[in-house]
């Protein structure tokens, strides 16, 4: 199998990164239950390429308004990784982890910090097991937050992959406790990381 | 009754009078609407990225500031309107995640701005008004009949610029 190209994604890169999503998003889901000493239970995650049009309609529509935690990858392969929540699963996490009632609008200041904390916690549980799979060493960055429309974030993957084609790849992960909580996970790596996760994979021969 | 037509991402339509045309959730892509000021025909691009000659699959020309906005002007051209009476109003090319270590790809927005009003210049489009920057995602709705760009953004006022 040759180099992986992004217009031409076949069956057995979509099961291998519907495994990595299932692998990441199964140790990212450990770790939520673990901070908030719930259970948390995963769907059979998606993997899905999408046309920049159909991106919006993915989330509910673009002007869904949905919490963003987005970091960039680093080390061995390189690119972002998002984790992004409905803006009332948003609510319920936060109050859950700060121990208070659910609010809504906007979020305060110490809501935003936790939200971000569980961002940066769940998708380090996410990239650590892509380490520990693969032998690769991944890092993150600090991880910044956006509430906004789902349209208006996700432009900030979709650019990233717009520079290499005119499809978006998404491993989309639901998670659900006993309030029904949808999250979902979009990991960017840039065009040169996937050939080292497919190979560090044995997707493809060196 | 009149339609509000719609513009996906990396996307460009045109419009007539009375209808209007619409881009949803617009982040650090930048919305393109241009009419011609007499016949009222217009048009609104999404453009995702600033230059299609740094990119190497630059197939659809919609998604990029250079070639997007040269195709609508073409499009709007062959549809009755003229260069010489062509306003231009932008939105978007926001900043959505701030980094400590700026990168290429956390500029797109800014990039993505200046794109556009240097398209807009060559081709001798004035630039009547913009909304562009800072750090939230928009909704733009343009109106061909009057030019009227109506922008919403969460938490926001509605404004008309």
């Amino acid at each position: 199998m040759g180099e992986f190209d992004i217009n031409n994604v076949d069956a057995v890169y979509f099961d291998v990164l519907r495994e990595i999503g299932n692998i990441g998003a199964g140790n990212a889901a450990t770790s939520l239950a673990q901070l908030l000493q719930c259970k948390v239970d995963m769907k059979v995650p998606r993997v899905e390429l999408l046309d920049f049009d159909q991106i919006g309609e993915a989330m509910g529509g673009e002007e869904q308004i949905m919490a963003g935690i987005y970091l960039l990858v680093q080390g061995d392969i390189t690119g972002s990784i998002m984790f992004l929540l409905e803006e009332k699963s948003a609510h319920v996490l936060v109050s859950k982890l700060m121990g208070t009632e659910p609010s809504d609008g906007e979020f305060t200041e110490m809501e935003t910090s936790a939200l971000k904390e569980i961002g940066n916690i769940i998708t380090g549980a996410y990239l650590n097991s892509l380490s520990a799979l693969t032998n690769l060493t991944i890092t993150e960055s600090i991880p910044d937050l956006s509430i906004d429309m789902a349209g208006a974030i996700l432009s900030v993957p979709a650019i990233e992959f717009g520079m290499v084609g005119d499809q978006m790849l998404m491993i989309q992960t639901s998670f659900t406790d006993d309030e029904e909580l949808n999250g979902f996970f979009i990991l960017v790596p840039d065009l040169p990381s996937y050939d080292k996760l497919l190979k560090a994979l044995g997707v493809i021969q060196e | 009754m009149s339609d509000l037509i719609k513009v996906g991402m990396a996307d460009l339509k045109l419009c007539t009078a009375p209808n209007g045309i619409t881009t949803l959730g617009l982040g650090s892509c930048v919305g393109v609407a241009i009419r011609d000021t007499v016949n009222k025909v217009g048009g609104l691009a999404h453009v995702m990225l600033p230059d299609s000659t740094a990119i190497r699959n630059n197939s659809n020309i919609a998604k990029f500031a250079d070639t997007g906005v040269a195709e609508l002007v073409r499009q709007m051209e062959a549809a009755g309107a003229r260069r010489t009476r062509m306003v231009a109003k932008i939105a978007g090319g926001a900043k959505m995640f701030q980094f400590q270590n700026d990168n290429a790809l956390m500029q797109v927005g800014d990039r993505n701005v200046a794109a556009v009003k240097k398209k807009l210049k060559e081709l001798g489009i004035k630039l009547l008004a913009e909304d562009t920057g800072l750090n939230f995602g928009r909704t733009v709705e343009f109106f061909p009949e009057t030019g009227e760009f109506v922008i919403k953004a969460v938490g926001k006022p509605v404004k008309s610029i």
